[in-house]
């Protein structure tokens, strides 16, 4: 039985108040909290299991070697990659992103091709693709998405053909929140011969993920959004690619046998993470990731799904409250504007009710642009919201429309 | 302009951040307007979260400046800022304290060098052209 109000007290940061009032918290799109166990877990490894891993022969190092590559098993099973080997942790997203970016695509894309994003993409999807664009001399194609924030899959069929070697796409828009279907694209995007790269950080958050099923050659995501700490990400690619790409970055862990004069590099994944590794965060991770496995996909999906509905039906009540992203198979994400009110004086007065909303371009200025605004609110919502968290939120609101 | 000792007294008065914040709103209302002409990537302060213009003005050794935002609660905090600053040398302009003054009208949070909500970027922008018209 999946109890909200019993989740919650795994979130110390949840329970606490803000400027005296509950912690309304809407912005896990941008971070999400951290239950207990991930919090317990990470400062238990620094208190007795520390050491470094790969490396030495003695118990603490079998014991966090154990540990670690235990994190990346959970991070295969989470996302069904057919192995280990295929999970690569980096910092995040944004780093996996890079890693792909500086070794596959500089290495594979020349001037004829194209590499094929949507409107839709963080900066994090689209920057990267710019440079290897500029470096390659390669062109970078945008499809469109609906006004509503939908796919449009006409327009992505439209700009596929067999110049396109690679489709980099969010799963779920960090914005508009609309969810793209990842499946189809890539089963489309392998007929004309591209690769496909996900950008999961929305999407591994709110639904499940099987990387075998959708057949894509790369996935990111960032430790953090999935309840789990910073300065962990990850980069799933298929092992018969990660197995032809050269080192990302060099360094310690990351070799098989090195002369002064010559290095031959270690098989995936230890080929991409040179130096020490973010060793308690992966361990972290792999405890978050098990805290969402062991909640269950069917109750977060539920709850979230119900969560969304009653977003929808109370924001319908606000007198000039617009949704920006209305499409069908949208998460909870809800960017918006209230009337002519400017969302940074929205957020002043949100923010002394307690509840937190991201404000701004939301790394994603071109899409924001796009939809006709400088900068847009979001409220965002993690498996630990509650209708009445939605209620303080539209309460928050409407007390923001008597000021202006 | 509004005068800062002014402000100081006035928000002195208002014990709760609501008002406070009508105070601000009243204030961004009062603001003249920019003209469109200035409202222009040349003149924006980059790193806010609201659009945000600053346009400076030179007479007789004093700096002043005008300035505007798309967000009214910003056209407040401009208004105090541009009261804070207005017809000061250079040298002055360099020993005002502002994260003090603000924190003395209760606007701590909206002003200091450790947010980078961007409000502070405004008074780097005014410290950046007191320091140029030094040398």
């Amino acid at each position: 039985m999946f109890d909200v109000y019993k989740i919650r007290k795994d979130f110390p940061v949840l329970m606490q108040n803000i400027n005296g009032k509950p912690n309304i918290y809407l912005d896990s799109a941008a971070s999400a909290q951290k239950p207990d166990c991930v919090i317990d877990k990470m400062c238990r490894v620094y208190k007795t299991t520390y050491a470094n891993v790969h490396r030495g022969v003695y118990a603490l190092a079998d014991e966090i070697t154990a540990e670690y590559e235990d994190a990346r098993q959970t991070v295969q099973k989470f996302i069904n990659a057919a192995s280990a080997k295929e999970i690569v942790f980096t910092r995040n997203a944004t780093e996996s992103i890079n890693l792909v970016a500086a070794t596959w695509a500089l290495d594979n894309l020349h001037g004829n091709d194209e590499i094929l994003l949507s409107e839709a993409e963080h900066h994090a999807n689209l920057i990267p693709w710019q440079i290897v664009a500029q470096k390659t001399g390669c062109t970078l194609k945008i499809f469109k998405i609906g006004d509503d924030g939908s796919y449009l899959p006409e327009e992505f069929t439209k700009n596929l053909n067999e110049r396109t070697k690679l489709v980099a796409i969010t799963g779920m828009s960090n914005v508009l929140g609309t969810i793209f279907p990842v499946k189809d694209i890539t089963t489309a995007a392998h007929q004309v011969g591209a690769k496909v790269l996900i950008d999961a950080c929305q999407l591994a958050v709110h639904q499940p993920i099987d990387v075998q099923d959708i057949d894509c050659d790369f996935l990111a995501f960032s430790g953090h959004k999935t309840y789990g700490p910073t300065g962990i990400g990850v980069l799933y690619g298929k092992f018969a690619i990660l197995q032809n790409l050269p080192p990302y970055q060099t360094g310690g862990d990351m070799v098989e046998k090195v002369t002064y004069q010559k290095t031959t590099y270690a098989e995936p994944p230890a080929r991409f993470e040179a130096g020490t590794p973010a060793i308690v965060e992966a361990i972290g991770l792999g405890e978050a990731l098990k805290y969402m496995l062991n909640l269950g996909w069917k109750n977060i999906t539920s709850h979230e799904r119900e969560l969304i509905r009653y977003t929808l039906q109370k924001t319908a009540e606000i007198k000039g409250f617009t949704h920006i992203g209305t499409a069908q198979n949208k998460g909870g994400v809800f960017a918006f504007r209230v009337g002519n009110i400017h969302p940074q004086d929205l957020a002043y007065v949100l923010g002394k009710e307690g509840v937190a909303v991201r404000i701004g371009h939301h790394c994603a200025e071109p899409l924001v642009n796009r939809m006709g605004y400088t900068s847009l609110a979001r409220a965002s919502l993690g498996f630990y919201n509650t209708k009445e968290d939605i209620d303080a939120f539209v309460a928050a609101v409407k007390k923001a429309l008597a000021f202006f | 302009m509004e005068n800062i000792e002014d402000l100081i007294e006035n928000f002195s008065m208002l014990e709760d951040w609501e008002d406070k914040y009508q105070y601000l709103i009243e204030l961004g209302e009062k603001l003249p307007p920019l003209e469109e002409k200035y409202k222009t990537d040349a003149w924006k302060v980059s790193g806010c979260q609201s659009q945000v213009w600053l346009i400076p003005e030179y007479k007789d050794g004093l700096l002043s400046f005008k300035g505007d935002s798309d967000a009214i609660m910003v056209k407040g905090i401009i208004s105090i800022v541009l009261a804070i600053y207005g017809n000061k040398s250079a040298q002055e302009i360099k020993k005002i304290e502002v994260e003090k003054i603000f924190a003395k009208l209760g606007l701590g949070e909206h002003l200091s060098p450790s947010r980078r909500n961007g409000m502070m970027s405004m008074v780097d922008k005014i410290r950046f052209y007191a320091q140029n018209l030094e040398k």
